[in-house]
């Protein structure tokens, strides 16, 4: 977002907060959850708050609603808004300050409608509540216009709406209008879009942006991804492990990091320029310090490669200021002595992999999926079952030593394409040959030790991923003697602690439990796991979209070196293109069941583009600001996979739609380049004259 | 290290120590440790009765019918609770009835779990007609008043105490399963458990290494309220004559014997009613005390 600064630096403030110190009260003890945090929301700005998971971004915001539960309490410093201390409202006036002068958007849409009420009855509650002479007509015209403006299609259908009945993306428009209808000045925005799809998200941001325009709102907005924040915001403020580490204006912080660890999360981003050979990502080593485990001086010390004992290992390190006109700020003492340019070169190179012999070949693989309709109407007309078409028709081949990956939005089939992988299911028709044995048919029970070693699995869930109840030793053992790599349990030892090594993790951690471990080292026991066989191929579903920034780039390093080592194929299945620009080799785009591209990855991520591509592409926030970005937002809805559309399955939501041809005809598979298709209705000359959606500008 | 082998790969040491210190976390909620305390209490007084009672439950003073609490008895000792209308001794027959609750109300209990967690684990792991078949045969059973049921059973199979253990494990087993049920419904979805799937692990191992363990949090509050209510259970059945066969001691059979004379001589009445009233007490306060620490943190 490109606004005046000058204008809005004369802008009034909003929200001051200042020295703000909070601490939660807990059994072991007070644990400081925000230290000396302050900051300052003029009117009409945007603000982004970034950090990493418990870095208290969240705390804060809870701070300034003064919900902070029964065991937080602010320790220090005041949280003024419009020149009121929050701190000297009583419960009455703070009532009435939530919700209309402050509002917030939470993470969850669902969570934060009530499933048992209308939106019309949620949405007529605002202005009802909070303003005194407000009629019931009054406010539903009032709710009416709000969700015209929030741009959701059919407000009157919406309005007698339950929230079980909207999708997740009409349900944060509809939380977003609730939160516009008191006019509030200020909204706080907690990962709004965290749980909803790219282009659904893309829409959010969009929408969030055009009416903080219109409304002059002030806005906080919380999120721990750092090209959204670029998206939306006019100025920016990292957050490390309970403090401020850097702020100031957006470009100029984006530009120009001068804190070690806001350089060290933009080397953790796959940004276009990123490659996995030859630009590699440069993970922060280390991990968060827990709350009560901070060290003295710099919280970032122990992680930091500028790190000296006698400047940054003592007392509270305090914010230095870099450039007063843009309001640049650093928490770091020696951010001037820091070179960067010399520093640039530390990644490593290195040579591609060139792809073996075919290790897995999808060959019109089909799932369907049945669906009994027992309604009388349906048993008269005798169709009584209706098939949901999870995977139609899958052709794709993945070969050793390839990372294949697979994106798509939620639904569009891809965790059922693995599931049928793993046995877990079995396909309906066509044939998927796996180290030259079609396993399409063959469910999980009937496969051979050896055919389960060779095809393991990495979840996406790290707190899910492991047994709470057994060590992490047990649970590599039993995978070891599963696959009978081992019997004797020397050799049983031997091989969980040569896989603690591989993750890189220390040898003890064979005796803790999981839930002694953070997100990263649980997914990195979840990788260990999946290669106790040495399998030849690892199906990785989303394995580091619940982790932080900082230890992704970590997560995904570790398992490329070891495919590197093994040779292994991986299936990367993800949502996030910008990770799958950086790691995969070639990539199958689905949408609604159906492959719509298919290629090496450069050739997939420039033209020529299927449409979908090109609005998925678009629609994955980029975190720098060198990259120009074309934007593209999909209308519409994700149509269902009971009822797919005729012809073209994307046609629907296509920006590019020829005519009646793509409702009518299923749509060609056009060869761009060998290896390189598409199933497109357009033209292949039309679709190579398409612009890039992504131009980096010259340095 | 020193063997590191045995270490990782055993698990007996690590899982006693983890009991004990959960039960040492107890110490953090007050009511769960009066709950404990009364708890504690009475399996003292179980075991220790045979040392305890000053005298046999079935040694009958007929000078001492309706003995009030505190007067001599003929043999020079003293009857602390009085004596019942056959001239026993109350103290002692409490005391040798806390023994017959604390073995059958566990092990009807037990019973009762174990006949629960298997249909739960069966109808929740494996969904489709087992499911179906299972839920419905405990609606059935859950549909009947749960007394009838009791006198049902009772009376066409006999007062006895494998009766009365197989009735509780009929009347409860559905209800336990309902709670597993519901519980496998959620850990099912785990990722682990897929885990388990993709590796090719039995159905058998999933349901009780996977998922059995990770549903012990609200399966030992359960079976905590759920062992006081057997308690009541097996007061009432005896109380209705139904219970363990006289003349052994039993608290619902005592307060039966003595209900005629309630109010000549309440002392019959009140002592095994104090007695079944802090014993199912102190399992409801402890199950509340383990909700309770298992909330927090």
């Amino acid at each position: 977002m490109v606004r005046n600064a000058a204008a809005l630096a004369n802008q009034p403030p909003v929200l001051e907060i200042d020295d703000l110190n909070i601490s939660y009260f807990t059994r072991a003890g007070e644990i400081p959850a925000v230290i000396d945090f302050s900051l300052l929301v003029r009117k009409g700005e945007a603000v982004g708050l970034v950090g990493e998971s418990g870095c208290g971004k969240s705390t804060v915001a809870n701070a300034i609603m003064r919900y902070l539960g029964n065991n937080g309490r602010i320790v220090g410093g005041t949280v003024k808004f419009k020149g009121r201390d929050m701190a000297a409202l009583n419960r009455e006036e703070l009532r009435q300050l939530r919700g209309s002068e402050i509002a917030m958007v939470y993470q969850e849409p669902m969570a934060a409608l009530n499933p048992s009420l209308t939106m019309a009855e949620q949405l007529t509650e605002v202005p009802l509540y909070h303003e005194a002479n407000c009629t019931p007509a009054e406010a539903r015209d009032r709710a009416m216009e709000m969700l015209a403006l929030v741009r959701l299609p059919d407000p009157e259908r919406v309005m007698g709406a339950y929230p079980h009945q909207i999708s997740g993306g009409q349900q944060q428009r509809v939380v977003i209008a609730m939160a516009l209808l008191s006019n509030p000045s200020l909204l706080l925005l907690d990962e709004p879009t965290t749980a909803l799809d790219v282009t659904v998200e893309a829409g959010i941001v969009e929408l969030i942006a055009e009416l903080s325009e219109r409304f002059g709102t002030s806005m906080l907005y919380i999120s721990h991804n750092l090209g959204l924040i670029m998206e939306t915001c006019d100025r920016v403020c990292v957050m490390y492990s309970g403090e401020a580490h850097e702020e100031g204006d957006i470009r100029a912080l984006f530009e120009n990091p001068r804190h070690p660890y806001t350089r060290g999360l933009f080397g953790c981003i796959a940004t276009p320029g990123m490659d996995k050979n030859a630009r590699p990502l440069t993970p922060i080593r280390g991990q968060l310090p827990l709350p009560h485990e901070r060290p003295d001086g710099c919280n970032f010390g122990p992680r930091c490669d500028f790190f000296q004992e006698e400047t940054c290992g003592h007392g509270l390190i305090a914010m230095q200021t870099v450039n007063p006109a843009t309001g640049h700020r650093a928490r770091c003492m020696r951010w001037k002595e820091i070179d960067w340019s010399a520093h640039e070169v530390a990644a490593e190179t290195r040579e591609p992999l060139s792809p073996g012999e075919v290790v897995l070949q999808a060959d019109e693989m089909q799932k369907y999926y049945p669906v009994y309709d027992r309604s009388i109407a349906a048993m008269i007309s005798g169709r009584s079952v209706r098939y949901v078409k999870a995977n139609e028709v899958l052709s794709f081949v993945a070969r050793k030593q390839q990372t294949v990956a697979i994106v798509g939005e939620s639904g569009c089939g891809k965790s059922t394409f693995a599931k049928v992988l793993m046995g877990l299911e079995t396909a309906t028709d066509g044939r998927l040959v796996f180290n030259n044995a079609d396993v399409s048919r063959l469910p999980v029970q009937r496969r051979s030790p050896k055919q389960l070693g060779s095809l393991q699995m990495v979840f996406q869930n790290p707190n899910d991923t492991l047994n709470p109840s057994m060590t992490i030793g047990q649970q590599i053992a039993r995978v070891i003697r599963k696959f009978r790599v081992e019997s004797n349990p020397d050799r049983v030892h031997e091989r969980v602690m040569r896989l603690l090594d591989l993750v890189k993790l220390p040898r003890d951690f064979a005796r803790r439990r999981p839930r002694q471990l953070s997100g990263g080292q649980k997914q990195r026991i979840g990788i260990a796991r999946a290669f106790a066989g040495n399998p030849a191929m690892v199906v990785a579903d989303e394995p580091v979209s619940a982790l932080d920034v900082s230890v992704q780039a970590a997560v995904t390093g570790l398992l490329m070196d070891i495919q590197r080592e093994y040779g292994t194929t991986l299936l990367f299945i993800s949502h996030d293109l910008g990770v799958v620009r950086y790691l995969a080799d070639r990539v199958v785009v689905m949408y609604l069941g159906q492959i719509m591209e298919q290629g090496a990855t450069d050739e997939v991520f420039s033209p020529p583009y299927h449409p979908y591509t090109e609005a998925l592409l678009s629609a994955v926030p980029i975190a720098d600001p060198h990259v120009d970005k074309k934007r593209i937002i999909l209308e519409g809805q994700l149509p269902s996979v009971l009822n797919p559309p005729s012809g073209c399955p994307f046609h629907t939501r296509c920006h590019r739609k020829v005519g009646r041809v793509c409702e009518e005809a299923a749509p060609p598979v056009v060869e761009a380049a060998a290896g390189h298709t598409i199933l497109c209705h357009i033209p292949m000359h039309e679709l190579r004259a398409v612009d890039p959606v992504i131009k980096t500008a010259a340095e | 290290m020193t063997d590191p082998a045995a270490d990782a790969v055993s698990r007996r040491p690590n899982r006693l120590l983890g009991v004990l210190k959960g039960i040492a976390l107890i110490r953090e909620s007050t009511v769960g440790m009066i709950g404990m305390g009364l708890v504690g209490f009475w399996v003292v007084m179980a075991i220790l009765a045979p040392v305890l009672a000053p005298y046999d439950q079935l040694a009958q003073f007929a000078s001492a019918t309706y003995a009030k609490p505190l007067t001599a008895a003929p043999d020079g000792g003293t009857f602390w609770l009085g004596a019942d209308p056959l001239g026993r001794d109350i103290l002692s027959r409490i005391l040798y009835g806390a023994q017959r609750v604390m073995i059958y109300a566990p092990l009807a209990t037990l019973c009762a779990y174990a006949v629960g967690i298997a249909m739960g684990l069966a109808a929740g792991y494996k969904r489709g007609w087992i499911d179906d078949v299972l839920s419905r045969i405990s609606d059935i059973i859950l549909s009947f008043p749960i007394l009838v049921l009791y006198v049902v059973i009772i009376f066409r199979f006999g007062a006895s105490g494998v009766n009365i253990v197989l009735a509780v494990t009929f009347a409860s087993g559905p209800g336990i399963m309902r709670i597993v049920r519901g519980l496998v419904l959620d850990l099912r979805n785990r990722d682990y458990v897929a885990a388990a799937q993709t590796r090719g692990e039995s159905a058998w191992y999933i349901m009780f290494v996977e998922i059995l363990p990770n549903a012990r949090g609200p399966l030992i509050v359960d079976a905590c309220l759920r062992l006081g209510y057997t308690i009541i259970t097996i007061g009432v059945l005896g109380f209705l004559g139904l219970g363990l066969p006289p003349p052994h001691a039993d608290w619902g059979g005592m307060i039966n014997e003595a209900r005629g004379m309630a109010l000549y001589a309440p002392h019959m009445t009140l002592f095994p009613c104090i007695a079944i009233c802090s014993l199912v007490l102190g399992f409801n306060l402890l199950a509340d005390g383990l909700r309770e620490i298992s909330l927090k943190d």
